[in-house]
């Protein structure tokens, strides 16, 4: 259940005097933190109609509550639109998206870049999330040395999509039966080319279901392994896969770059 | 203050009574007692002795606060009194103030950075540091005893002048701190022989090694209470065990992660008289035969009342915890990840606790159990177990918060975390649970109305504040308007600190704020849209406050100056890490900070931090010395 922050398109602003642009969250996209102006209190008598050009919050396909009055709030966006970032993370996301928001994962440089945080968001310590942070890499899966005890669930992400999904993997017999499954899950989203090989090639998803055009790049599945590692699925059995798997992640070919890199040469290779 | 007048009032009358009475039997050279026909209550001649008596009554700094303010002879008497100091803003007032003022002072607690420094919402660097206060203690008080710190900036300097300035020192305790090493850790260890009190709460420690527990003194220790449990490090298992041994007072210890469970058994068979136990890592595979004798060790903890750490509490390892429920009081099982039904085994074993603290794993499942078995409960937390916000398919919902407030009915305290709430719980806690002093609710979705009605859940926490008379603390999240707020300001009249995310409408809501809530100390808001208006409307009000903290609000930089210059006491900083090249009054402001004082503009600010100017010309100062 994630949410993005995310801007409307501006047209409609430039006729109204009253309306300005709020960069509700204060954000750290310095531009246009500048240009805002800061709007009269009494705004509410403008005429206006301020929906159409209302910033609201909210999950990309979810009715947002209709609110009477009009304050400024961040509307789902179209995607090509820059995620705006509150306060802090300018310099964040300079650092090749090492912190997932405000949740900082200590060891793992190659953790894929951030999704859509909101800093100090939900109003939890410091201490308690990096505590909880490395519990949950030691624990997610609980099946230490208790095969069938409890399901292998993984949390699957992908990139550009706004929330997360849990598979079981005790539930599949091997990559094909996962990735045709994470193909369903994710298929309303992107879902170009799965990086997934073997032995086999026929087995690799060639068919790209639906091209991103801003990204326009191949999707590759990678995992996070129990040392906090990324990935490529698929270079090892599948048994210890399950074993070892502790997150999915669906990325963009070009954030694969680094990740056993033979992996992807062999998968191209193999065409 | 009605109480502390009555108490005054019937401690005189009694005193003077006395006196009366042995006027009458006793000589008439006792002149130093007052005429019967003078004013005798307010009499200047009434003897620093017999006030000083009265005052040795009074231990809330309050009370003190306003006893010193009747006439300048209480005032002397009571600050020749005062022997624990408690500054709420380090930069409220300087430390030679405190220090002059004060000469038996014995303890010393200090808070520095704001509340919402714990979410990351106040960049590094920006002050607080202890530096300043312990120098100033160490040249004139060197008497100290306890130095107490929050959310301040220690450094391993600070320890070792601690370390070498107070020779009677007793007890550190720090929390959420940070700037200091475990270095810093052995110097005290090693030099305070006195000590009974080492606890390092939620510090962020620069953590070199587990050496520093092999410094304490090799003969027996007055050690009462030890807390290492943020440290990463191992310490040496034997240093402990010997620690443990020569430390016969100790009575509450509190392990770090890094202690594993196998060791634990033989660290409890030398501390048996612990009342309070923070474990390491329960995680660990333990045969058979170490399992009993884990058991048997915990079982001969006859005094312990609280637990906690429990780190990855296995569900098998639960049984081993059975004998010590039944006494405990306190139980924090936020770090351990035990999921339902587990945790119902344990939780009705426990029929005396008062706290728990837990994560959202307990469901509501969970909070029925603690409803039906724990009726002396007064604290509840619980928190939220996924890192991010997409894990929410546990079930924990309003219900489980309704449960306890109808099945506990001592509950006074309670920090809340869940997705989504609704008016109709709010309303039924709040018609349950009339007494509480603590709400915290947080409502993780920003924005997220009642889930059934789709309505604001302004009549909500309506109900919570007219329900709760007592309310000294609130915090509140989910769809608010400026409704919700005007409700505040009509009925929270004791309300003191109340935190405020994503909500409201208008500068009306913190007009409803400043106006009405009489109490208010502590106000820190962020994300809510509004800022001028009412801010300079209610300037007046902010005197009578600790403090404010805005962030990304509408604030404009001019409201700022002006309110700078209309309020000569407050210092109104600016913490802008990416100002503007030019500031036009109308530019936007990322986050203030606005608090009293009687210390003027601090000296010590980083380059993103700004006190704005009290000459109106000059408008933006940095003060700094570097």
């Amino acid at each position: 259940m994630s949410y993005r922050l995310e801007s409307v398109d501006k047209e409609g602003l430039g006729t109204s005097p009253g309306l300005k642009e709020r960069n509700y969250f204060g954000l750290s996209d310095c531009s246009s933190v500048d240009s805002s102006t800061i709007p009269s209190a009494d705004k509410k008598s403008s005429s206006l109609n301020f929906k159409a050009t209302e910033l609201r919050l909210g999950l990309p396909d979810s009715q947002s509550p209709q609110r009477e009055t009009d304050f400024g709030l961040l509307s789902p966006r179209t995607p090509d639109e820059k995620l705006l970032f509150p306060l802090l993370p300018c310099k964040d996301h300079s650092a090749s998206g090492n912190k997932r928001g405000y949740l900082a994962k200590s060891g793992s440089n190659n953790a894929p870049a951030a999704k859509a945080q909101v800093v100090g968001w939900p109003p939890i310590r410091s201490f308690r999330k990096n505590t909880m942070a490395s519990s949950t890499s030691k624990n997610t899966n609980e099946v230490d040395g208790k095969p069938g005890l409890g399901a292998l669930f993984v949390k699957v992400s992908m990139d550009g999509a706004p929330y997360l999904r849990k598979v079981d993997l005790g539930t599949y017999t091997c990559y094909q039966h996962l990735s045709s499954a994470l193909e369903k899950m994710f298929s309303c989203f992107t879902l170009g080319q799965c990086g997934l090989h073997g032995a086999h090639g026929k087995e690799r998803m060639s068919e790209v279901k639906l091209k991103d055009l801003l990204h326009g790049s191949e999707f590759v599945l990678t995992y996070e392994d129990k040392d906090g590692d990324w990935m490529l699925v698929g270079d090892v059995p599948w048994e210890i896969f399950t074993e070892t798997c502790r997150k999915l992640k669906i990325m963009k070919g070009s954030d694969s770059i680094g990740l056993a890199p033979s992996a992807v040469e062999k998968s191209k290779n193999k065409d | 203050m009605a109480s502390v007048s009555l108490l005054f009032v019937t401690l005189l009358s009694v005193t003077l009574y006395i006196n009366i009475k042995s006027f009458i039997l006793w000589d008439q050279s006792q002149t130093f007692l007052p005429s019967l026909s003078d004013s005798v209550l307010m009499d200047r001649r009434f003897p620093f002795k017999v006030l000083e008596h009265i005052f040795s009554f009074v231990d809330s700094n309050e009370d003190r606060n306003s006893v010193s303010l009747v006439c300048k002879s209480w005032f002397e008497t009571e600050r020749r009194t005062r022997k624990r100091v408690f500054v709420g803003n380090c930069y409220a007032v300087s430390p030679l103030k405190v220090a002059r003022r004060f000469p038996k002072m014995r303890s010393l607690t200090l808070k520095g950075k704001p509340h919402f420094a714990d979410y990351n919402l106040v960049p590094d660097g920006w002050g607080g540091y202890a530096w300043p206060w312990i120098e100033a203690m160490a040249a004139r008080r060197p008497l100290l005893e306890e130095i107490r710190l929050k959310r301040m900036v220690v450094t391993d300097e600070c320890l070792e002048k601690i370390a070498a300035s107070f020779r009677d020192f007793k007890s550190l305790v720090l929390t959420s701190c940070e700037g200091f090493s475990t270095d810093g850790i052995a110097a005290i260890a090693s030099t305070c022989r006195k000590l009974r009190n080492l606890e390092l709460r939620e510090c962020i420690v620069d953590d070199l090694g587990g050496d520093w527990l092999s410094y304490f003194p090799e003969t027996s220790t007055s050690l009462v209470s030890l807390d290492f449990s943020c440290l990463d490090s191992e310490v040496k298992l034997s240093d402990l065990e010997r620690l443990l041994s020569r430390s016969p007072n100790l009575k509450s210890l509190k392990l770090n992660r890094s202690v594993t469970l196998d060791v634990l058994e033989s660290l409890l068979r030398r501390a048996p008289q612990l009342v309070e136990l923070g474990t390491g890592s329960f995680s660990d595979e333990l045969d058979p035969e170490e399992i009993s004798k884990l058991t048997k060790a915990l079982s001969e903890l006859k005094q312990l009342k609280s637990l906690s750490g429990l780190w990855d509490l296995l569900p098998e390892y639960i049984p081993v915890l059975y004998s010590v429920c039944p006494r405990l009081t306190s139980l924090n099982l936020s770090y351990a990840t035990v999921q339902m039904p587990d945790l119902i085994d344990l939780l009705s074993r426990c029929s005396k606790l008062q706290k728990l603290w837990v994560m959202d794993l307990i469901e509501d499942k969970g909070l029925k159990t603690v409803a039906l078995c724990c009726k002396e409960l007064r604290e509840l937390r619980v928190f939220p177990s996924g890192a991010d916000l997409d894990e929410t398919d546990v079930t924990l919902t309003e219900q489980g918060l309704v449960s306890v407030s109808e099945g506990c009915q001592k509950l006074e305290s309670v920090l809340y975390f869940c997705v989504q709430f609704t008016n109709a719980a709010l309303v039924s806690i709040a018609k349950n649970r009339p007494n509480f002093r603590c709400f915290r609710l947080c409502v993780m979705e920003p924005f997220a109305p009642d889930y059934r009605t789709q309505q604001p859940l302004d009549e909500g926490f309506k109900a919570i504040v007219e329900r709760c008379k007592d309310l000294r603390r609130l915090s509140v999240s989910g769809l608010l308007t400026d409704k919700a707020f005007e409700y505040i300001g009509v009925h929270a009249k004791k309300l003191r600190m109340l935190s405020i995310a994503f909500a409201g409408d208008s500068d009306l809501m913190l007009h409803h704020l400043l106006s009405g809530c009489e109490s208010l100390k502590k106000l820190e808001i962020r994300d809510c849209p509004f800022g001028d208006t009412a801010l300079l409307e209610n300037a007046a009000k902010l005197e009578t406050m600790r403090s404010l903290w805005m962030s990304s609000c509408f604030v404009s930089f001019g409201a700022c100056k002006q309110l700078s210059q209309k309020m000569p006491r407050l210092n109104v900083e600016v913490i802008d890490e990416h100002p503007p090249k030019t500031r036009p009054d109308s530019s936007p402001v990322e986050r203030i900070y606005i608090y009293r004082t009687v210390a003027g503009p601090r000296l010590d600010t980083p380059e993103f931090v700004w006190t704005i100017h009290k000459k109106p010309e000059v408008g933006v100062s940095r003060l700094a010395i570097r």
